[in-house]
């Protein structure tokens, strides 16, 4: 008969799955164990009452003040008004072309980022070149038989994403040309572009808006004035490519000077060494930060606020004044919060997506 | 941040002076067919937004009656959110043909902006919101009362002055925001709140408990809030001036947007003049002669914008007060249409 060993016996139940943890990691010893329940009770005692504000005791359903009797969260404010939250003071007839501009620039997203797709470089083209100007047509109008929408009216998230979307993809390209101009072999190259980010890098957000709001119009002749909004791109665009250069630059000293040399070796012309062996390798080590600069400027763009314009946060404080609706600012405020946390951390994991699927094997 | 703004007021009015002279805002409103008018980001009853993303209030029905004069047509108004800072520059630029954001008419803003103040849609003033259980039914004995205001604001100036005349002593509890100044009242860091009475009244609903406060009768400064426009265009300074007096003579005259179609027949010489149906005003200001009717028709005569945005039946429940006219006790008065 031949040995057969007994299968091992399971670990005891006291030992493995939720109750070992607990064990080991919250009532392992008497101290342990009352912190443990200590701190259960705290987290109990908060979680409790805002639940209970949020939603046992809220109110979901309604069209008016009227309908939020009870003491927890009145959410009908938020469902009232929230067409306005997302697109503004967008005619609601034409709602769909902003819908149809997203579904756009999300299915390019897509196309770009999931690699089973094929025809990349196609959508790379196209998404560069088709969609800005169909974007630009949906949204603004003005041919094709569509009406044109002011962009003072604009505003809500559809605002944020405008500001943002357009902040980022623009300052990418200038920042890499800043980043390699200011590490340029050519002194006058390098001064101006260090000159330009140094400044820029130098003064608030804020203050740069203000200027493109307030100073910029006076040096214009009379009833020349360039759309505010536009105004507020080329600010947030400016000041954005100064940081992004900075990442870029990190990025390109990240990288051994063996490359650079190996590449000079093999009588690469610049713009060759760049193109196919510095940029590849250093833009995958930048995700992070590249990334880190994009959600901060997602939030920034709330600051258009002081210059009038009414994104998320500016269209839930002008909500927040109605007479009929005065006595909201949490809900309003929780939801433009809750509006901004669901955009920034998608795009925390997508990087993070980004990073393990261009891994090489260059982490330690 | 008041010292850049006067000082890029100044540079604007200095720039603008030369070119504003010749630029003919009513024809760049009729060529555009759309009046941009500037109002504020949101204040409760003066200019705010409604659920379905309509702009409503008083400095908004004050655009609109310009609108329904020039163009025939409330509805053709695009509306700019100004934020206080920018508002003139946005004015003087041209980025807005008229400015309807509740704006205080001082020497300094009509001598050194470039801009005229037109009228008066609204006379507000600085009062004061206590909490009943204190038991004042005056101003004048707050002598020690602690107070909540907003900091930086001519409201705090004004604060300062009026205990300072009134030879007592208070103690200012600052806040940077309205929503703050309330929070700040209802946990009881102060006595007293105070800010212009209009808002007094928006603010008084915030309150989980709006009974147990009241605004007292003591005003304490003047702050009549009107449209402005640029300097140097005075037939569209006399349109934007005429819109909001035709409005107040058409109360007085009892012309409302109900009974504005009868009134087309009146025998009265003072309501046909303010319907268009006789004399030859419209083209005196550059309008078509049913200027007066489109603007009692389509908006309404003072009382009914009143009513509609501030009034006893709103939320804000603001008694008419100074803002009634001369002939009931208050102080809208205005020239006559003729």
């Amino acid at each position: 008969m031949p040995f057969t060993p007994t299968p091992a016996r399971p670990a005891p139940i006291s030992q493995m799955g939720v109750i070992g943890w607990l064990r080991k990691n919250l009532f392992s010893n008497i101290p342990n164990t009352l912190l443990s329940l200590v701190a259960l009770y705290v987290v109990w005692q908060v979680l409790s009452s805002v639940i209970s504000w949020a939603f046992i005791n809220a109110d979901w359903v309604g069209s008016s003040r009227a309908d939020c009797t009870s003491d927890g969260a009145c959410w009908v404010f938020v469902s009232v008004r929230l067409n306005q939250f997302i697109y503004g003071f967008y005619p609601a007839e034409a709602r769909w072309r902003p819908n149809l501009a997203f579904a756009l620039l999300v299915g390019f997203l897509i196309w770009l980022a999931v690699p089973r797709i094929p025809y990349k470089k196609l959508g790379g083209i196209l998404a560069l070149t088709a969609f800005p100007v169909a974007a630009y047509f949906l949204l603004y109008g003005g041919a094709f038989g569509l009406p044109v929408v002011p962009t003072s009216r604009w505003g809500g998230l559809l605002l944020t994403i405008v500001l943002a979307v357009i902040g980022i993809v623009l300052a990418m390209p200038i920042g890499i040309a800043l980043a390699l101009g200011r590490r340029s072999n050519m002194p006058a190259v390098r001064l101006v572009c260090t000159i330009f980010i140094e400044f820029w890098r130098g003064v608030p957000l804020i203050t740069i808006l203000f200027m493109a709001s307030v100073m910029l119009p006076l040096f214009f002749a009379e009833g020349v004035s360039i759309d505010r909004l536009i105004r507020a791109l080329i600010g947030i665009t400016l000041f954005q490519s100064a940081y992004m250069a900075e990442v870029v630059r990190g990025g390109l000293q990240a990288l051994g000077k063996g490359q650079y040399e190996a590449a000079d070796a093999l009588g690469l012309s610049y713009w060759q060494k760049m193109n196919l062996i510095i940029l590849p390798q250093a833009l995958k080590i930048m995700i992070p930060g590249i990334v880190n600069t994009t959600i901060s400027l997602w939030k920034d763009t709330s600051l258009v606020v002081i210059i009038g314009l009414l994104e998320v946060l500016g269209q839930v404080r002008q909500a927040l004044a109605d007479p009929n609706w005065l006595g909201f600012p949490a809900e309003g405020y929780i939801f433009a919060a809750l509006t901004f946390w669901v955009f920034c951390f998608s795009m925390s994991r997508f990087s993070q997506y980004l990073e393990r699927r261009l891994d090489t094997g260059h982490k330690n | 941040m008041k010292k850049l703004a006067t000082v890029a007021a100044s540079i604007a009015a200095a720039l603008t002076f030369s070119a504003a002279a010749q630029a003919a805002t009513l024809d760049d409103v009729q060529s555009r067919d759309t009046l941009r008018c500037g109002v504020s980001d949101g204040l409760p009853g003066f200019s705010v937004t409604d659920s379905d993303g309509n702009w409503v209030g008083l400095d908004v029905d004050t655009c609109k009656a310009v609108a329904a004069a020039v163009l025939g047509d409330a509805d053709k108004v695009e509306f700019v959110s100004l934020t206080a800072v920018e508002r003139f520059t946005a004015l003087q630029s041209g980025e807005v043909d008229m400015l309807s954001r509740n704006t205080t008419w001082t020497t300094t803003r009509d001598a050194s902006l470039g801009i005229n103040f037109t009228g008066t849609n609204y006379y507000d003033g600085q009062g004061f919101l206590i909490n009943t259980d204190l038991g004042v039914t005056s101003a004048t004995e707050l002598d020690g009362a602690a107070v909540c205001v907003a900091s930086g604001t001519t409201t705090e100036l004004n604060l300062a002055d009026y205990f300072e005349a009134q030879g007592m002593s208070f103690e200012p509890v600052l806040y940077d925001t309205s929503d703050q100044t309330v929070a700040g009242f209802e946990a009881g860091r102060c006595d007293v709140l105070t800010s212009d009475t209009s808002q007094l009244a928006a603010l008084r609903i915030q309150l989980s408990d709006p009974e147990g406060a009241m605004i007292l009768p003591e005003i304490i400064s003047k702050e009549p809030l009107g449209p402005a426009v640029r300097q140097g265009d005075d037939q569209w300074f006399n349109i934007v001036k005429w819109a909001l007096f035709l409005q107040v003579n058409a109360e007085e005259y009892g012309v409302s947007s109900s009974n504005v179609d009868d009134m087309l027949e009146s025998d009265d010489p003072n309501v046909s003049r303010i319907v268009g149906t006789s004399g030859d005003l419209g083209s005196l200001l550059g309008l078509p002669s049913d200027w007066g009717y489109q603007i009692i028709s389509q908006v309404g005569n003072y009382a009914e914008m009143f009513e509609r945005n501030v009034g006893p039946d709103t939320p804000l429940e603001l008694e008419r007060g100074t803002n009634a006219l001369w002939t009931d006790g208050g102080i809208m008065y205005a020239p006559p249409v003729r």
